[in-house]
């Protein structure tokens, strides 16, 4: 049985087990008795209907794209006559690629290029989620408890329309700002701050900037949703109590804030490690980010094995993020999804 | 009250940045698009022209984009609702114990960056298709272009009607079997009208999330274009305010949508509040007669 | 068209949790059957069972003579009016009295005259057009109980509708329920924990408390023969007096109880040695000294002036007072707060039931 063959039986399995479950237990009427059966409850035609829809995106749509993924990075490298044939083994190569690099010579030597670009990303993707949150959070808490209803709406509208503009386009905005005879450096040069144009784009500035604009609808929403549930009067008390308006935020509002925190802070992270759009337009020569290079992988590369391989470390590292943060906030799954 | 003031300044202050920055590169964008120069430029301002939005439409690659663009949005709607609508329903139904890995896998997308998932799309689908031999009508990309997008763009459909689906009456549900009818008629006359709000949002959320993708398409287009990669191509490639005028419409009509949809909700808001008054003057006219109501013969 | 219903021992179990317990009744062509108890007590749940929307664990429901297992909520006979009434907020009142003749298939012009007579017939003529969130609470109870009544059921099914309504309405709602039912003429099946509810509408009341039905019998004779402790503490009011029986004296019995030996009919036949309730109602008492069998003395804690009945609440040896109803009629003064004050009353007006649950406050 080969790996691939594997990838379609383990779903196949689980849904058997949960099945089997569900029968046992109404067998043994340990079930609710007001639960009808799904058949019953929906028709037999409406059944089919939501069984098929529903496995049609669970299986060929989520998960098997993805155990196939993962299952084709521990293949190596092959010409499409040569697949399913005796070179065709389970390997590691591409992981041990990633860290290690190519081995000329007898000397061990690391990828450092890549796994600089890793760190570096992960990083960068930090700090913009960080700076992010600092931007917004202020917006998010005015419009959550001081805007009345109609400036809310109004404001809202104004958020959210810029981000209807596709986000090459807003990353090309970007460029046309910051590039040598755009209008920063010329304003900057007219008021004698510099004498020649500064290269913002090849120090990685307008990467940085154009992350973290990408991202701020993403971060505002969830940390409105948070911040508005919070009753008005708790913040009345503590400021009736005394506290400065930091405390009142890091003792009050923070806490209760902070399913919304945890979600907004997750997306950006994700969007930003796994970003395409800002790198490739926004990027210096010598940028290097993680996404990219598996982008080359793909389409320069044509290494379709490979750039599986660092994608799922590129997965591998969200869902790191992703526990990590709810750990540290101490907030379920369910809560972050909005 | 000099402190109210102060944090008044700073609050008015802090949304001024802020709005500059959000709106700041869209504004120079926008006047770049009515430059003269070949190369968008907002500073110095040479003359006034149109003559970017012509280009734009004369551009052949970029009607082609569009169009494409188009039909994937509506292959996307036309998949991920329904799914969306059948995924929600089955939450609720749906074996207790198994909820969660349901739950999981269901929101998995919404989370995982856009590049994997076209990567993963098209290697499943390319040796799927072939092993199946159905590899001429499958492996397109137009076809795979709708199926990674539907990954993520299903479970937003999800969240969508669930949210609403969660706030049924299930009463109503009940009231409407006790009468005698079918469980398809339930369906059809009882809930899908209750959750014909959330089915518009879905739909036009996922109109509009695949219009304007970007990382998983990229990957599950293969050899076609639609909009936002032709769009990638130009940018790479440096380019004229023809991009400027792009953007300068999408704006115009964004704009319009907010408007229109503002105008519809405050008419509705409206609707609501005289129906309330009617039931009020229902509620005191009962009371004034004492509790007594003419009692048919 | 009308028909009895029969429960046939049913029992409903929710996984370890038994709502109902071996229920057997039957409910007669063309009557208002009332189920009356505290919340809890397994009411709704045969109501539902009735309806179709749970299967009894084990027993049978019979409608008109037909076992109706299988048979799920939309094919049985009966119209369920929910407690919180379940109207179609998207549809207009014609749509939603007209709704079950919809989906059976009953062409528009038909449905259009059958909505119209039952409009006039809830007094709410010419308001089809209204949508549901325009109406008062009365109006919308009555919606209901149209588009209910516009399936033609053999029994309909009334969850509390009327406790969501306030006072006035409420006893509005009373007379106007039952003259419907009279009109109508199908068999009425109603639940409610409100007694006068259930005393002034039904022709027989089922009492029921933790899922037992205690006693199934017509108003008046749940009140002067309750079969149970719980009844006879749940219908109108009561004085238990707790104790042991003694002695019995033909269908008298003796009972030893914290005021000393008390006589009572015995219905139930106990025996010296069993564990006992005396009860007497409040008016069964008279201010003075009786028997020595049939008379209490306590101090008063309290007494209130009604109008036409005063109230005299005597220290008892449990938590509660010992509650005596003084008419107009009597000529003692009204007994002073503090004094200690005898009290009599007629054995047999007096009860003695095996001990068991009391009705809580």
């Amino acid at each position: 049985m080969s790996s691939r063959g594997l990838v379609y039986l383990i779903p196949i399995a689980v849904i058997a087990i949960f099945w089997a479950m569900a029968v046992w237990e109404k067998r043994r009427g340990l079930d609710d008795p007001s639960r009808k059966g799904f058949v019953q409850q929906n028709g037999i035609l409406l059944s089919t209907f939501f069984v098929l829809a529903v496995a049609f995106w669970t299986l060929f749509l989520v998960v098997l794209p993805y155990m196939y993924m993962v299952q084709e990075s521990f293949h190596p490298s092959l010409w499409p006559k040569d697949r399913g044939g005796p070179k065709d083994v389970l390997t590691l190569e591409h992981y041990k690629y990633f860290i290690y690099g190519l081995q000329t010579g007898t000397e061990a030597s690391y990828n450092v290029t890549h796994l600089y670009a890793f760190w570096k990303t992960l990083l960068i993707s930090l700090c913009v989620t960080f700076a992010n949150f600092c931007l917004c959070y202020p917006l998010a808490y005015y419009l959550a408890q001081s805007a009345g209803p109609q400036k809310l709406r109004l404001l809202l509208i104004a958020l959210i329309v810029p981000f209807w503009v596709n986000e090459i386009l807003r990353a090309f905005a970007f460029r046309v700002l910051l590039s040598s005879n755009g209008l920063i450096n010329t304003a900057l040069i007219n008021m004698g701050l510099i004498d020649t144009s500064f290269d913002f784009l090849r120090a990685d500035i307008g990467l940085y900037l154009g992350l973290s604009y990408a991202y701020l609808l993403i971060m505002v929403f969830p940390l409105y949703n948070g911040i508005e549930a919070l009753d008005k009067n708790q913040i009345e008390a503590a400021r009736d109590l005394g506290a400065s308006w930091w405390r009142i935020h890091k003792d009050v509002v923070m806490p209760f804030a902070k399913p919304g925190i945890a979600s907004g802070c997750t997306m950006v992270f994700m969007l930003a490690a796994g970003s395409l759009a800002a790198p490739q337009f926004l990027g210096g020569p010598n940028t290097l980010w993680f996404t990219s290079i598996v982008y080359d992988f793909f389409f320069q590369a044509f290494n379709w094995s490979r750039g599986s391989a660092y994608a799922f470390i590129l997965l591998l590292a969200c869902i790191g993020f992703v526990l990590l943060v709810l750990r540290v906030f101490k907030v379920s799954l369910g809560e972050i999804a909005r | 009250m000099t402190s109210r003031l102060v944090y008044k300044l700073m609050t008015g202050f802090y949304l001024l940045i802020f709005f500059a920055y959000l709106f700041g590169p869209l504004a120079v964008m926008g006047v770049t698009a009515f430059n003269t120069p070949n190369y968008p430029t907002a500073y110095p301002f040479e003359a006034f022209t149109t003559k970017w939005f012509t280009a734009l439409f004369n551009d052949r690659d970029m009607m082609e984009g569009l169009w494409n663009s188009v039909i994937i949005g509506i292959g996307v709607v036309c998949l991920a609702v329904p799914v969306g609508l059948a995924a929600s329903i089955v939450m609720t139904q749906i074996y207790p114990r198994a909820r969660s890995l349901y739950y999981l896998i269901t929101v998995s997308p919404v989370l995982t960056p856009g590049v994997i998932i076209g990567i993963s799309t098209v290697i499943f689908w390319k040796d799927f298709a072939e092993t199946t031999g159905l590899k001429p009508y499958l492996y397109k990309g137009m076809i795979l272009a709708i199926f990674g997008q539907a990954s993520f763009i299903c479970a937003y459909c999800m969240l969508i009607i669930l949210a609403r689906l969660q706030r049924f009456d299930r009463a109503q549900e009940e009231a409407a079997l006790d009468l005698g009818a079918s469980y398809p008629q339930v369906f059809w006359h009882i809930l899908i009208p209750f959750l014909r709000p959330a089915l518009f949002s879905a739909g036009i959320i996922a109109f509009l999330s695949s219009f304007e993708n970007y990382n998983t398409t990229t990957f599950a287009i293969l050899a076609d274009k639609t909009l936002v990669t032709v769009l990638a191509g130009r940018v790479r490639q440096g380019t004229d305010p023809s991009l400027s005028a792009l953007a300068v419409i999408i704006i115009a009509v964004s704009l319009v949508g907010a408007i229109s949809y503002e105008i519809l909700k405050r008419r509705e808001e409206r609707r609501a509040l005289e129906a309330a008054a009617r039931a009020r003057a229902a509620e005191r006219g009962e009371v004034a007669l004492g509790g007594a109501v003419p009692t048919a013969a | 068209m009308s028909a009895d219903v029969e429960l046939d021992n049913v029992t409903i179990r929710f996984g370890s949790f038994t709502a109902v317990k071996g229920a057997t009744l039957k409910i007669e062509n063309g009557e208002f059957f009332s189920f009356l108890g505290p919340s809890g007590c397994g009411k709704t749940t045969i109501l539902r069972t009735v309806s179709g929307f749970l299967d009894p664990s084990e027993g049978a429901v019979r409608i008109g003579g037909k076992d109706m297992a299988g048979i799920g909520a939309n094919r049985r006979p009966t119209a369920l009016i929910f407690q919180n009434l379940a109207l179609f907020p998207l549809m207009t009142v014609a749509d939603n009295v007209g709704y079950g003749l919809r989906v059976r298939g009953v062409p528009r012009e038909e449905r259009a005259r059958k909505v119209d007579d039952l409009l006039r017939l809830i007094a709410l003529p010419d308001q089809g057009g209204k949508l549901v969130s325009e109406l008062s609470g009365g109006q919308k109870q009555r919606v209901a109980i149209a588009r209910a009544l516009a399936v033609e059921p053999q029994v309909l099914l009334l969850d509390e509708p009327l406790s969501a309504l306030d006072l006035k309405l409420r006893q509005h709602m009373r007379n106007e329920l039952r003259n419907i039912q009279k009109r109508v003429g199908i068999t009425f099946i109603y639940i409610t924990h409100d007694q006068g509810e259930a005393l002034t509408m039904s022709d027989r009341i089922a009492v029921m408390d933790a899922g037992v039905i205690e006693q199934v019998a017509e108003g008046k004779s749940l009140y002067d023969n309750p079969a149970t402790a719980f009844v006879a503490s749940f219908v109108g009011e009561n004085n238990p007096f707790p104790g042991t029986v003694s002695r019995t004296v033909g269908d008298h019995a003796l009972v030893e109880t914290a005021h000393g030996p008390l006589r009572g009919r015995n219905p139930k036949g106990l025996k010296p040695g069993d564990k006992a309730i005396l009860f007497v109602r409040p008016e069964a008492f008279s201010v003075g000294v009786g028997t020595a069998e049939a008379t209490i003395s306590s101090t008063v804690e309290a007494v209130t002036f009604e109008g036409n009945t005063s109230h005299a609440y005597l220290k008892g040896k449990g938590a509660k007072p010992i509650t005596l109803t003084i008419g107009r009629q009597s000529d003692h003064a009204l007994p002073g707060q503090g004094a200690t004050l005898a009290a009599s009353y007629d054995p047999t007006k007096a009860l003695v039931l095996p001990h068991g649950r009391l009705a809580s406050e």
